[in-house]
């Protein structure tokens, strides 16, 4: 059946993704997780606008994927849609009655909001507004706190082209019985500003439950976060019901945090949270599983390090690979407290023993969901996405992050077993970024291509190049 | 670290054939409760590698694990619950894992195993 579903005006290109990924894990796809919906735009409507008409088999699941949501505004049964309040009237009046008198009956409650997309509109005009609903027979009462029945009247309008929202041609009205609204409360309990214990990169709670929902994380789930730092991702995770695992190079971090009541540990405590199942050190370029192990974690979720704010790093040092001393021994006595030298860690190399630990260690069907930078210089060209044989990307979202780059939301899901074969070749590759260290390290780094110096072009009106703000934001939202 | 970490871990010191299952040299072990979860239970049966678990939890002084397993006793509530017990609940604090192998020392402190290893054994 077609809803109505209005998405919160932010993070654009994420909103279908998260979506399709939710109906997904509520069942929408008979017998497989993966699929995608039809969607239709209403007329006169720009793709980037918040209404778009979605076909899902119940409304059960409807309600299930609002509620779990972070981007729906809202999903609501159609009743009536047009360019004026006659025609939303005429709408209204042909919508089959046996669809609309069971909400309407004098032993329920309901409330009729009254929006306007992209602007504030007075009491008094939504005062207006709501006479037009007049022919509509409303038997029950009124109760704003919590009504049995949500109805929402909302219009998007033609504003003009200097506001900053998506353009449209005609004004349109809506006016639907609500099934679901996502719960954004769950954003100011976890957000970031009253976490205990917070690192440079910890991922905001929005994105972190994007993520989590990318990955249809749920109860009995285990989930687990190479890049783990101060727990962020997990703590998504675990509010979803997944039990969770983490590991970070860095022992200071995990281990000791900044204190015994301001470590990872803290962070779950503070939201009542069940603890992560292990936490431990390991370095993903040389990981210390055993070799039988694979097809543990049924999700994979991940910020690895991009080298722009915080630089990645692998076992060795420095100059141990680059070959000028040999590898040394430490001296018995020493080693129990003996901290290894590290060496950074390229993209290229992180991703690639990324994908390597997600195609052995997931099960089959499991997600990977992670972010991979991109450098804005060349719009129109697609960039190259990391790709492997045992993975199919079913989802990128881009989010900007500046004017030089931005991160996008990889969605990879395993659609192949980890053969003996592709190990192999992995091993061969591993030896090969090695060999070539210096290389890799030099080709495509993104910490200079982001923090080069600017040349301000002055054009004929003495504009400076970063003097004029886009019209649309578009994916700035 | 727990049980469930332990089944997870080997050492991978360069020159060493088989670092798994680790040795456990327990100096403080807690006790901690987990929800109990059979789907997840059911999942990681068949992915531990049973003897290493029976070894690891007689080590942390936990004996009631049956030497053998099979999936029927999946079946058996009184199973899970040991099971789910000396998987998830037992935890050691301080200690070390040790290579079975070279006798290396990888150190867990507060419950975190340090697995890094060392310039010459990479």
């Amino acid at each position: 059946m077609w809803y109505l579903c209005v998405f919160y005006h932010r993070l654009l290109e994420y909103r279908k993704p998260e979506f399709e990924s939710l109906a997904g894990l509520f069942g929408a796809f008979a017998g497989t997780t993966t699929g995608s919906l039809e969607w239709r735009l209403p007329e006169d409507q720009h793709p980037d606008s918040p209404f778009h008409f979605v076909n899902i088999p119940s409304e059960e699941i409807a309600r299930n994927i609002a509620s779990r949501s972070i981007l729906v505004k809202g999903i609501y049964e159609l009743w009536g849609e047009g360019q004026t309040f006659e025609e939303l009237e005429e709408a209204i009046k042909s919508y089959p009655d046996e669809r609309k008198l069971p909400y309407l009956t004098p032993d329920t409650t309901f409330k009729i909001t009254v929006e306007s997309f992209g602007k504030v509109i007075s009491f008094h005009e939504q005062n207006n507004r709501l006479q037009k609903l007049a022919f509509i027979p409303f038997k029950g009462r009124v109760n704003l706190k919590n009504p049995d029945h949500k109805f929402f009247l909302m219009d998007n309008d033609d504003y003009g082209s200097e506001n900053g929202l998506p353009p449209i041609v005609q004004r349109r009205i809506f006016f639907g019985r609500e099934i679901g609204a996502a719960d954004r409360k769950i954003l100011q309990t976890y957000q970031l500003k009253s976490r205990k214990y917070l690192g440079p990169t910890a991922m905001d709670a929005e994105m972190a439950f994007l993520m989590a929902n990318q990955a249809q994380v749920r109860t009995g789930k285990l989930v687990y976060d190479p890049f783990v730092g101060t727990g962020s991702i997990l703590i998504a995770a675990a509010h979803f019901g997944a039990m969770t695992m983490g590991a970070d190079i860095d022992i200071r971090v995990v281990r000791d945090g900044r204190g015994p009541d301001c470590n990872v540990w803290s962070n779950f405590k503070q939201y009542g949270l069940p603890m992560p199942l292990s936490l431990l050190r390991a370095d993903n370029n040389l990981p210390p599983w055993r070799s039988g192990l694979k097809e543990v974690f049924d999700a994979i979720i991940c910020d690895p390090p991009y080298g722009v704010r915080a630089g990645g790093r692998k076992s060795g040092g420095r100059k141990l690979l680059k070959g000028v001393v040999a590898p040394y021994t430490v001296p018995d006595d020493k080693r129990t407290g003996h901290i290894p030298s590290t060496a950074p860690y390229s993209l290229v190399e992180c991703v690639h023993d990324l994908l390597e630990l997600a195609a052995r260690m997931l099960v089959p069907g499991g997600r990977l969901v992670y972010f991979y930078p991109v450098l804005r210089d060349n719009e129109s060209v697609d960039p190259n996405f990391p790709e492997h044989p045992c993975f199919e990307l079913i989802a990128s979202c881009e989010q900007i992050l500046s004017y030089r780059y931005s991160r996008v939301l990889l969605t990879m899901i395993k659609i192949a077993p980890y053969t003996e074969d592709i190990a192999e070749a992995a091993r061969i590759r591993h030896s090969e970024f090695k060999e070539n260290h210096l290389k890799w390290l030099e080709d495509g780094n993104l910490h200079s291509a982001v923090f080069e110096p600017a040349e301000i072009q002055i054009n004929g009106s003495g504009d400076a190049k970063f003097g004029t703000k886009p019209k649309y934001r578009g994916k700035y939202v | 670290m727990r049980l469930l970490t332990h089944n997870m871990l080997s050492s991978n010191i360069k020159g060493v054939t088989n670092g798994f299952p680790l040795l456990i040299e327990v100096e403080k072990v807690v006790e901690k409760q987990v929800d109990f979860n059979e789907d997840f239970l059911r999942n990681m049966f068949a992915k531990i590698e049973w003897k290493a678990l029976v070894e690891a939890s007689r080590t942390m002084g936990y004996t009631e694990l049956p030497e053998n397993s099979e999936s029927s006793m999946l079946n058996s509530d009184e199973f899970l619950r040991k099971f789910h017990h000396a998987l998830l609940e037992l935890h050691l604090e301080e200690g070390a894992l040790v290579c079975p192998e070279t006798g290396r020392k990888f150190p867990v402190n507060k419950g975190i195993p340090n697995m890094l290893l060392h310039e010459d054994e990479v």
